[in-house]
């Protein structure tokens, strides 16, 4: 133990003695402290350097509070407070070295340590720089990047500094930038023109706001500049388009992966056996239901819950599927309105089912740890991890369905099946058993749906209803029976409601997009990608 | 007795009889029985009534396109709604500066979206021909530009179905925007009178209930000399096997347009009815699962009868009274359960139940038969 | 009234100019399914009055050039004309068959849920709009020619029982009753006697000849023997395309036909 106690010593002294000579003048930030009442407005800046040459993490926060105007000290021991005011009129007192709220110091006792304009404006930089120079790259990219709104933080020497040491490339690109703003307010157009070079085409907002304020001042810039930041900004403006684009893509094909999973188990269910399974949203809610039960019965596995929820919700719907095929629809073959009718009795039944056992009200799943946060790609331009997931995963799903359909015994009979009844059964495919499967099928893969979308909205009662005439709409524009086509038409739908919705909002988009595919139906009413062939009629 | 019995010989007969002896009980029990009375009709009954009477003018229109010419809507619900709608916006009119803002010009909820002028669509709202006229012609409109979309591109089936599911859910969302001006969320309600009679007093309400039952027998009596016309005839052909319509030199398209055309317009005239009596229209009236309870009302009635869609609307909307009174939750599973049964089991409905089981009866005692011989 | 006026003109047109002796007309008329073609650059006229008898193996496009005709399906090229001066392709298939051509399908189709009596009253000849439909009531004329044809078919019996209970046999002779109803110039008889027995057989090829010279007729039939004994004039049909054309004795000495046709029915 006191071995231990010796060590760390001896590593403190040799830190001491390695540190340069000009920030030794004090020993530590309690030691500076004490300087601080003393000071006056000529020695303050020199002080206040001087602190921030020390390695302590209290001396960023006692800079914010000196640019306040909220550092005291008391009168009689020069000891230093902070002195925040609080919203009921009173304040709160705290001890600057230990950092606890103080109870029996009056506001009386204590007297301002002062500040001028220009002594907070040191303050800034050195708390910009003090970032700057941080040891963690995150810390000096986001001091960067704030240092870009308000460039005369930074002097143009330690700029220089700070450029030739630094090693993170986000980072000195934002160096860059912030050399080049810092030459485009210096009145030499040579030099501004040079600096609108680099400023090109950057997507820092701060950029952008600058060249804004620019282009609007005619003084300081000659018309020859004027042309170019003119430019400048319509190149910029082209990037942040470019970007706002691939965001609406992104947002776009997410909606349209949960578009494709509601609709490929209605793809199989209507596609290849001509059932009309009104009940097929209530099959994603069941799937949702059984992510809450799930997460509910393993409150410690919450990180894992999605991944047993996936098998699980498809094990339930799927079941639940084939109760209703061999209860219910096997015996209505042929008459598709009476179908239509039988199973949405079936959804009001569940529907009313999950009300009595859950409650009318929604259902809180959690989102696990590794679906939230998101993938800055710049500064306008991000991709948040759960629509990227969901993406990725509605197409394994569309895969795998695709792969099993075509490869499996299986498959091959639903596909014989839905062919042609009757001479499959003369090949002795048990087509009652395939009838059921093939319903199963398409009813789990709506739970696994109804799993993805326990993450994006609300899980309650009515969580299928919103989303069964939209599948519906997704498999007759693909063309019925065709999971391509499916793959498509979601995907499309998914892109074009993104486009709409900035121009239109959100409910005129959907609206836009409903009216337009009942034209497209009257037009096409075989969908995208019809079936062809004489045996279509 | 038996000259009494035989003026209920055909469905006709039976559909004015009785229509006419429930309305002219109704309006001796409760504008001359005493309140007291177990005879007694209240307010409250006789406007539940003329509500169901309404439904039962809906279920006519679409038992008139599903059960005579195949085609399954699943949006008439928004026909019904228009009507409405264009009624709501007279009555709305007619509040005058009676509203919470006291703004003569404008409806309340206008004034509280700071609108300054009436759009213009409101224009003429106001008149009580313009909005009969309205109410007719916005369903009428709707279908008939709908239909002949569909109709001429040979949309049928499933897929008609499911667009038609698809219109009334655009509609239903298009409604629930302020920016509509037709109310939005809350719709329009707060009516205060109707050509100048207040729609709280019982005679008004008695008045409303009679007409009701008036247009309801003038709808049944219409529907039934068209499906008995040669063009009914035609209709059932073209459920039947539309090719062979056309090859026998039919134009189906506009058989189709027009007979969806007229449906729509007497869902839409039901629906004009039914506001002013329930004092409101939403855009809930748009939903999709209102369109399918009105199916589920032929269904059960059975369909291609007439008459089983007015069994079905009333049997089936005084269940839903009773059950949600009683136990709210059963409702849904009691429709749902309908629904399945139905389908399954009475594909022909109540009334097709009928005539089963009076050959059941006959099997079961022949001797009762012959000796009435 | 000028618009009244021009639809007068419009019915006027729809009576086919005959002066030539043709009635219908097929030039150079080519259907393709995804491309497979079903008729191929095809050439067919018949004469006004004529019974002409279709044959060919499954395949080389009779029932296609039925479609065509009635319009159930648009060519991709060529010209169908119903007498000289009526484009048929610009039809849809309900004005072709007010114009006066008459179709049966190769498996019946009557209107099931009517009565016998109802099938025929549909199929008559007369204004077949909306409102006239409304508020039709049948005339004496119109009631004695319901009554002949349901003589000659011999339902007078069924007349008021459903179509739909009707026997395989029976529905196929109310569907040519339906036919006779509408009274076309032309009649396409799609397999006529399928299903018949041999009597019903023998009254279907006497009705058929019967009906030649007021009306023109095409029969496509499989059956052989009903074709001699009905035919005068035959077309083979082969891969879409006209293969040859002429009396029953002409057509089995043609080379053509004997290769191709009888030699693959042969084999």
């Amino acid at each position: 133990m006191i071995l231990f106690a010796r060590l760390i010593f001896l590593m403190l002294f040799i830190v001491a003695l390695s540190w340069p000579l000009k920030a030794a003048e004090f020993e530590n930030f309690e030691t500076a402290l004490t300087a601080l009442p003393e000071a006056n407005f000529k020695s303050l800046p020199e002080l206040l350097e001087a602190i921030a040459e020390l390695d302590d993490q209290r001396v960023s926060s006692l800079f914010t509070h000196l640019s306040k105007g909220e550092v005291y000290f008391q009168k009689s021991d020069k000891q230093v407070f902070y002195v925040v005011d609080q919203a009921d009129g009173t304040a709160n007192i705290v001890d600057v070295i230990s950092g606890e709220v103080v109870q029996d110091i009056n506001k009386n006792q204590l007297s301002k340590v002062k500040t001028t304009n220009s002594i907070r404006s040191g303050i800034a930089q050195l708390q910009a720089q003090l970032n700057l120079n941080h040891q963690d790259s995150a810390i000096r990219l986001n001091a960067a990047r704030e240092m870009l709104a308000d460039v005369t933080r930074i002097s143009d020497k330690r700029l220089a500094d700070r450029q030739t040491k630094e090693e993170n490339s986000a980072v000195a690109d934002i160096l860059i930038l912030i050399a080049a703003l810092k030459e485009l307010s210096k009145e030499d157009s040579a030099a501004q023109l040079a600096a609108l070079e680099s400023l090109d085409s950057s997507l820092e907002p701060d950029v952008r706001q600058v060249l804004v304020a620019a282009s609007q001042d005619k003084e300081r810039y000659s018309p020859e500049v004027q042309i170019k930041i003119k430019a400048t900004l319509a190149s910029i403006e082209n990037q942040r388009n470019l970007y706002s684009y691939a965001e609406n893509i992104f947002f776009g094909l997410s909606l349209g992966s949960v578009l494709l999973l509601a609709a490929i188990g209605l793809a199989i269910t209507f596609g290849v056996m001509g059932v009309i399974n009104m009940a097929h949203g209530e099959m994603m809610m069941l799937g949702a239901y059984t992510t809450y039960v799930i997460q509910q019965c393993f409150p410690n596995l919450i990180e894992y819950s999605l991944l047993i929820a996936i098998p699980a919700a498809f094990l339930v719907s799927g079941l639940v599927g084939v109760l209703i095929e061999r209860s219910v629809i096997q015996f209505l073959k042929g008459r598709p309105l009476e179908t239509l009718l039988a199973t949405f009795g079936i959804s009001l039944i569940l529907q009313q089912l999950v009300r009595t056992v859950f409650s009318p009200l929604n259902r809180q799943v959690i989102a696990p740890e590794w679906m939230s946060g998101s993938w800055q790609i710049n500064p306008v331009f991000s991709v948040t991890f759960n629509r990227l997931y969901i993406i990725i995963f509605s197409l394994i799903v569309f895969f795998m369905l695709l792969i099993f359909l075509k490869k499996s015994a299986l498959g091959l009979h639903v596909r014989a099946v839905a062919q042609n009844r009757d001479m499959a059964r003369a090949l002795s495919i048990r087509s009652n058993w395939v009838d059921a499967a093939t319903f199963g099928l398409g009813s789990g893969i709506a739970g696994i749906a109804g799993v993805v979308l326990s993450q994006l909205t609300n899980v309650g009662p009515n969580l299928g209803q919103a989303y069964i005439i939209d599948s519906f709409l997704v498999v007759v524009f693909g063309g019925v029976g065709n999971l391509w086509g499916t793959l498509v038409s979601a995907m499309t739908l998914g892109v074009l409601n993104k486009f709409l919705e900035p121009i239109t909002g959100p409910v005129m988009a959907t609206i836009i997009v409903l009216v337009g595919l009942v034209f497209f139906i009257q037009k096409r009413p075989m969908g995208l990608f019809p079936q062809k062939g004489r045996a279509v009629e | 007795m038996k000259n009494f019995m035989a003026l209920f010989a055909t469905p006709v007969q039976r559909v004015t009889g009785i229509l006419a002896i429930v309305t002219l009980y109704v309006t001796l029990a409760n504008g001359l029985l005493p309140p007291d009375s177990f005879l007694y009709v209240s307010d409250y009954s006789v406007t539940l009534l003329g509500k169901y009477l309404c439904y039962a003018l809906l279920a006519l229109s679409v038992d008139l396109v599903w059960g005579y010419c195949g085609i399954l809507s699943l949006g008439h619900g928004a026909f019904f709604a228009l009507g409405g709608y264009a009624m709501g916006m007279y009555l709305m009119r007619q509040i005058g500066d009676r509203g919470v803002y006291g703004n003569a010009d404008l409806p309340d909820f206008m004034v509280f979206l700071n609108w300054d002028v009436l759009p213009w669509f409101w224009a003429g709202s106001d008149s009580f021909i313009w909005m009969v006229v309205m109410v007719v012609l916005a369903p009428g409109l709707l279908a008939y530009i709908f239909g002949v979309m569909a109709f001429r591109s040979r949309v049928s089936g499933v897929y008609l179905s499911i667009m038609t599911q698809a219109m009334t859910y655009a509609l239903l969302l298009a409604f629930f925007r302020n920016e509509m001006g037709f109310g939005g969320n809350n719709g329009l309600t707060d009516f205060k009178d109707i050509l100048g009679y207040s729609l709280q007093s019982g005679s008004t309400r008695l008045s409303l209930f009679i007409i009701t039952a008036v247009v309801l027998w003038l709808a049944f009596f219409i529907c039934n000399r068209i499906v008995n016309s040669k063009a009914g005839k035609i209709v059932m052909a073209i459920r039947d096997a539309e090719n062979r319509s056309r090859f026998v030199g039919y134009n189906t398209a506009s058989y189709k347009v027009a007979l969806f055309t007229f449906s729509a317009v007497l869902a839409g005239i039901a629906g004009a009815l039914y506001v002013p009596q329930v004092g409101i229209i939403n855009p809930g009236e748009f939903s999709p699962i209102n369109s399918i309870e009105m199916v589920i009302w032929v269904a059960i009635g059975g369909r291609g009868t007439l008459y089983g869609a007015i069994v079905g609307a009333l049997v089936v909307s005084y269940a839903k009274t009773r059950f949600t009174a009683i136990m709210p939750e059963a409702w849904l599973f009691a429709l749902g359960g309908l629904f399945v049964l139905v389908t399954l089991l009475l594909p022909k409905g109540l009334v097709g139940l009928w005539p089963t089981l009076k050959a059941k009866a006959q099997q079961l005692w022949p001797k009762t038969k012959e000796q009435a011989l | 009234m000028k618009q009244q006026a021009s639809v007068m003109g419009a019915t006027e047109n729809l009576v086919p100019d005959t002066r030539h002796g043709v009635i219908l007309y097929m030039e150079n008329v080519s259907v393709s399914f995804d491309g497979f073609k079903a008729l191929n650059d095809l050439n067919l006229y018949i004469n006004d009055g004529e019974l002409r008898c279709l044959i060919g193996a499954n395949g080389a496009g009779k029932t296609t050039l039925m479609d065509v005709i009635t319009g159930k399906t648009r060519p991709d090229q060529g010209k169908v004309n119903f007498g000289q001066q009526i484009d048929l392709l610009k039809l849809n298939e309900a004005e072709i068959a007010q114009a006066g051509i008459g179709r049966k399908f190769q498996k019946p189709t009557v209107f099931e849920a009517l009565s016998v009596y109802e099938n025929l009253y549909l199929s008559l000849k007369m204004d077949k709009g909306i409102w006239c439909s409304l508020w039709h009531k049948l005339n004496g004329e119109q009631k004695d020619d319901i009554e002949r044809i349901l003589a000659t078919i011999g339902l007078t019996e069924q007349r008021h029982g459903l179509a739909g209970n009707l026997s395989h046999g029976q529905k196929q002779w109310l569907e040519i009753g339906m036919l006779l109803a509408a009274k076309p110039r032309v009649l396409l008889v799609d397999e006529p006697v399928a299903g018949m027995t041999l009597q019903e057989t023998e009254r279907t090829a006497e009705l058929l000849t019967s009906l030649a010279g007021e009306h023109s007729v095409v029969v496509v039939e499989h059956d052989m023997s009903f074709v001699r004994s009905i035919a005068r004039t035959v077309t083979v049909l082969h891969q879409g395309s006209v293969l040859a054309e002429g009396t029953m004795a002409q057509i089995q000495s043609h080379p053509d036909v004997k290769r191709v046709y009888l030699g693959e029915e042969s084999t």
